[in-house]
């Protein structure tokens, strides 16, 4: 059986921003939910791609929105397999790599009722235990956590 | 060998190593043979118990007297100032100025490892919540050592509720530092969890599962049993069918060789039959009574007045 034939697909080209490729599906919109709407340019979303490389995947752009180290962490968390590209005038500048980081704070919650991250409202803080696909130790309850949409919509403001 | 324990706070067993467990072991033998005296004269330890217990409770405040020491407390959350909502951060800053060391046991998750965030005293765990109580562990483990020298190439049973018992994770969790094998005794709903039998595959530590002691008692060198509690199973049916497969009774015992020694973390309820105490095996109490040197050992160790 040959290769099943990709379709050609159209997402808005941008000229300065960061393209967030290869996602599998359909881990999109928690990436997406993770690095917040919020842009100064438009925000375009493709979801369920066919793709040789994960099967189905998600493609997120941010026109004029350059990620950060953070950010770039957050992505690695949720979806270690895309690729993120820096584009510049309408050329990729950077290949941005994704390492999982080692440990994790702020962003996602524990989902233990009884752990004292939320009996005290303090900053979660994780430990990276597994890569593939990424599992965290919460630092404080000790328990092992798979990333779940519901951490992060838990997230303090 | 020296290992350096001062200052550490023991909060989870992922805390320590084996050279460490192996070193504290070798000091609570000490101290349960009198080497060191009142070794704790002049020291104030503090014992905040969010959440009630007797023997943990009791047995630190022996440790401490015992040895010379004084001990500084509450007996439960509700004659705290945790009652007039006081943080936990700023109840363990607060009586950090006031001694050497802090005990404490709290029933939220993670609650001891929020009070080491905040001071520079060592603080033990004496339990929170679902989580961990490494000291129970300690003395189970020095409680076998005393019995067997070496535990290196011994058949351990672990029996009774194999999933929630923080009390068997933990020990699990030391076991497979020696080259033990495991027994799991458990009805089907409370067996042990997956993330713990994967973690003995990772390591290469052998297991075998069984749903009754009776199978498998006469190979064992230690049965440690745990209470099943009913409200565990949907059905109370259930509970009473399977039940009888985890009591030990005088008829039980003729199930488990002459040299498997019976082991549990008490409180019992009917897991174990009163009329098994008198049996040479039961090493229950005797394993109880072990805290003290074990938690004075600790105490000793991380204050580095023992060294």
């Amino acid at each position: 059986m040959g290769k099943k034939k990709e379709r050609p697909y159209k997402v808005f080209k941008i000229e300065k921003g960061t393209v967030i490729d290869h996602i599998p599906a359909p881990k999109g919109l928690l990436v997406l939910e993770v690095l917040g709407k919020k842009n100064d340019g438009i925000v375009s979303i493709g979801l369920n791609f066919d793709s040789q490389k994960v099967g189905k995947k998600d493609l997120i752009k941010f026109e004029n929105k350059i990620i950060d180290k953070e950010e770039t962490d957050k992505i690695a968390l949720i979806a270690p397999e895309a690729t993120i590209n820096i584009i510049e005038n309408g050329e990729v500048v950077e290949k941005r790599s994704i390492d999982v980081p080692q440990e994790i704070t702020g962003f996602l919650n524990c989902l233990n009722p009884n752990c004292v991250v939320n009996r005290e409202n303090l900053q979660p803080h994780f430990e990276v235990v597994e890569e593939g696909p990424v599992k965290l130790r919460c630092k404080y309850c000790e328990r092992v956590w798979e990333v779940k949409y519901d951490m992060v919509e838990n997230k303090r403001k | 060998m020296s290992v350096k324990m001062k200052n550490k706070s023991i909060i989870s067993l992922k805390d320590i190593s084996k050279d460490e467990l192996m070193y504290l072991m070798k000091r609570a033998k000490e101290v349960k043979e009198g080497k060191y005296g009142n070794f704790l004269e002049g020291k104030i330890i503090s014992s905040l118990f969010f959440e009630p217990s007797t023997r943990t409770r009791l047995s630190f405040h022996s440790a401490v007297k015992r040895a010379g020491g004084d001990i500084i407390g509450f007996a439960s959350a509700g004659s705290s100032s945790t009652k007039k909502g006081e943080s936990l951060g700023d109840t363990i800053k607060t009586v950090s100025g006031y001694c050497d060391l802090i005990v404490m046991r709290h029933h939220v998750e993670g609650a001891a490892r929020r009070a080491s965030d905040v001071t520079d005293l060592p603080i033990i765990n004496a339990g929170d919540g679902a989580n961990q109580h490494p000291t129970q562990t300690f003395l189970d483990i020095f409680t076998m050592l005393e019995k067997k020298e070496n535990l290196d190439g011994l058949n351990i049973g672990l029996m009774g509720d194999l999933k929630y018992s923080r009390t068997i994770h933990s020990l699990l969790v030391a076991l497979s530092f020696f080259g033990v094998r495991l027994y799991f005794i458990s009805p089907e709903a409370l067996a042990i969890p997956e993330r713990y039998t994967d973690y003995l595959d990772d390591i290469n530590v052998e297991y075998e599962v069984y749903k009754d002691f009776k199978e498998c008692g006469k190979d064992l060198d230690f049965l440690y049993c745990t209470r099943i509690q009913k409200e565990r199973f949907y059905d109370p049916v259930e509970y009473e069918s399977v039940a009888g497969s985890y009591i030990i009774d005088k008829e039980g015992l003729s199930y488990l060789d002459e040299e498997t020694y019976i082991m549990h973390p008490l409180p019992r309820v009917d897991e174990i039959a009163v009329e098994v105490d008198e049996d040479q095996r039961a090493i229950y109490f005797e394993q109880a009574h072990n805290g003290v040197p074990v938690r004075q050992a600790l105490i000793g160790l991380l204050l580095g007045i023992i060294k």
